[in-house]
């Protein structure tokens, strides 16, 4: 067995290993099966949804909502990021709102959210799209700003307008920064939707969740939890894929 | 066959620099004189702190003289003048045809016509092969050639380079030195040429700079009495050289230890 093969295995032990332990300790009735469920007793259930077409809806609503707030939200963080970092007064201007809005738990906005956008996607994208603007907005700026001297000297003496050097120098420059900001964004898009989910809607994963709660499924609000941690994952691969491709002088 | 000397003009008088800070002020250079002759190959010498940085960064506009005047004549030239930076300065996030490109973009020269100057820039420097390799794949030594294409692409009427090669191992050194000589000797350009190192000035220039530190200031200007196309190896190992550089080795040395214990006061 090569060591990388090794390493692999090990890897896998110790979740599988969890997995197996849960499932021993409830079938010598260690535990109630009926407040936690066994880990056969969820893959049965969440077969039965992927039958019923019960996952597959909730979990395209939920996936809708977070691609829309999340792309929403990061274009202009990108955006405003960047200015910061190339005008003064810009930067004067967003730091206080970001240093005191940043810090607000976003959950705390839905009530206002759901005043305003009312009790329809809108709203729950309006969320996701606040919880995703900050760390990239912060990511952004961190990355224009550090960009090396040297390299605005190069921009300046070959002519470089404002222009040129915004979306050739200080975009770019950025970029391994902005993806940072991105991962982080989407992580907290979820971890937002899941819990807006709960309360204003009657779909989605987070739904499913809480709905299972009140009917005491708790099989049902296992499925719910799994799908979010798949979906994270699932994203974050295309995410980092995405990022090799688009910057490829990145050196590992 | 002669240089076919055809570069910008410069006319440096009285220039002064101060650099002010919380705990006062640095001149980093007083009452610099000097003209420049069109097509002219410049070194400038002098130990750390003797300010010939602060003197290039002014003519390649990246900063401002606090008194004196600087007039550059580059007429019939694109652009006024191109830097060579010390570590190259090339976009990591642009390929080699593309960085080589960028002075061009920014100028708006028409992409068919950037096309052909590029190759041709491209050829000059043998990077053909790389163009779209990236910075990072790059050695030290093709780094620099790549910076010296985007430099000669533009068509300056004068270049830049602050110790362009001071990063690299003696052999690329020896190598880029006698290319950067021959694309002089065939362009003509006016050539600005910061270095520390005395042999290095000798070799490529037509006159060389002594500057001193604290403040920076001009200590002398010699005349470098080898005529071009020169064959620096050969230049090197010659007889005259090593006296001519034995003479300014004596000058330096007063400055040196004068900078020293100054330092240690």
């Amino acid at each position: 067995m090569s060591p990388k093969t090794q390493e692999r295995l090990l890897y896998l032990i110790s979740p599988i290993g969890l997995i197996a332990l849960w499932q021993i300790l409830l079938m010598a009735a260690i535990g109630d099966r009926r407040f936690v469920p066994a880990p056969s007793d969820i893959a049965w259930r969440y077969w039965d949804m992927v039958v019923s077409g019960e996952l597959e809806t909730n979990t395209l609503v939920t996936l809708w909502r977070v691609l829309a707030g999340f792309v929403l939200g990061s274009i202009p963080g990108i955006v405003v990021g960047l200015l910061m970092a190339m005008f003064r007064p810009v930067r004067i201007f967003f730091d206080p709102l970001i240093a005191s809005l940043f810090p607000i738990p976003k959950i705390a906005l839905m009530p206002l959210l759901l005043l305003v956008f009312g009790f329809g996607d809108a709203s729950k994208i309006a969320l996701v799209v606040i919880a995703v603007f900050f760390p990239v907005v912060v990511n952004t700026y961190v990355g224009a700003a550090n960009i090396e001297r040297i390299y605005w000297d190069v921009a300046k003496n070959y002519g470089a307008s404002q222009s040129v050097i915004f979306r050739r120098i200080v975009f770019f420059g950025a970029l391994p920064m902005i993806f940072a900001g991105l991962r982080i964004a989407l992580a907290v898009s979820f971890i937002v939707l899941v819990a807006a989910e709960f309360v204003a809607t009657k779909t989605g994963i987070g739904y499913l969740i809480w709905n299972s709660w009140e009917l005491m499924q708790v099989d049902v609000m296992f499925v719910g939890i799994v799908t979010v941690g798949v979906l994270g994952l699932i994203a974050t691969v295309i995410l980092q894929e995405i990022e090799r491709k688009v910057i490829p002088w990145k050196t590992e | 066959m002669p240089v076919q000397r055809r570069g910008a003009a410069i006319e440096i008088a009285d220039l002064r620099r101060e650099f002010r800070s919380g705990q006062g002020s640095v001149v980093a250079i007083d009452r610099v004189d000097l003209s420049v002759a069109p097509g002219e190959f410049l070194c400038i010498v002098g130990p750390s702190g003797c300010g010939k940085s602060t003197l290039l960064r002014i003519l390649a506009g990246l900063d401002r003289q606090t008194a004196g005047t600087i007039t550059v004549d580059a007429t019939g030239w694109a652009v006024e003048n191109a830097m060579v930076f010390q570590e190259s300065g090339l976009f990591p996030w642009m390929s080699v045809a593309t960085n080589v490109r960028f002075g061009l973009d920014t100028r708006g020269v028409p992409r068919e016509k950037a096309d052909a100057r590029v190759d041709a820039a491209l050829k000059l420097v043998g990077l053909t092969r790389f163009r779209n390799h990236y910075p990072h794949q790059l050695s030290g030594g093709m780094r620099q050639r790549c910076a010296i294409a985007r430099a000669f692409v533009t068509d300056p009427g004068m270049l830049l380079m602050d110790e362009p090669f001071a990063a690299l191992d003696a052999q690329n050194r020896v190598l880029l030195q006698a290319e950067l000589v021959r694309l002089w000797e065939q362009t003509g350009k006016t050539v600005i040429y910061i270095t520390h190192s005395i042999e290095e000035a000798l070799l490529m220039g037509d006159r060389t700079v002594i500057m001193t530190a604290h403040p920076g200031r001009i200590k002398q200007i010699i005349d470098v009495p080898f005529p071009h196309p020169r064959d620096l190896l050969q230049l090197s190992a010659s007889p005259e050289f090593g006296k001519l550089k034995l003479d300014i080795w004596r000058v330096l040395e007063e400055e040196v230890n004068r900078a020293r214990a100054e330092m240690e006061k």
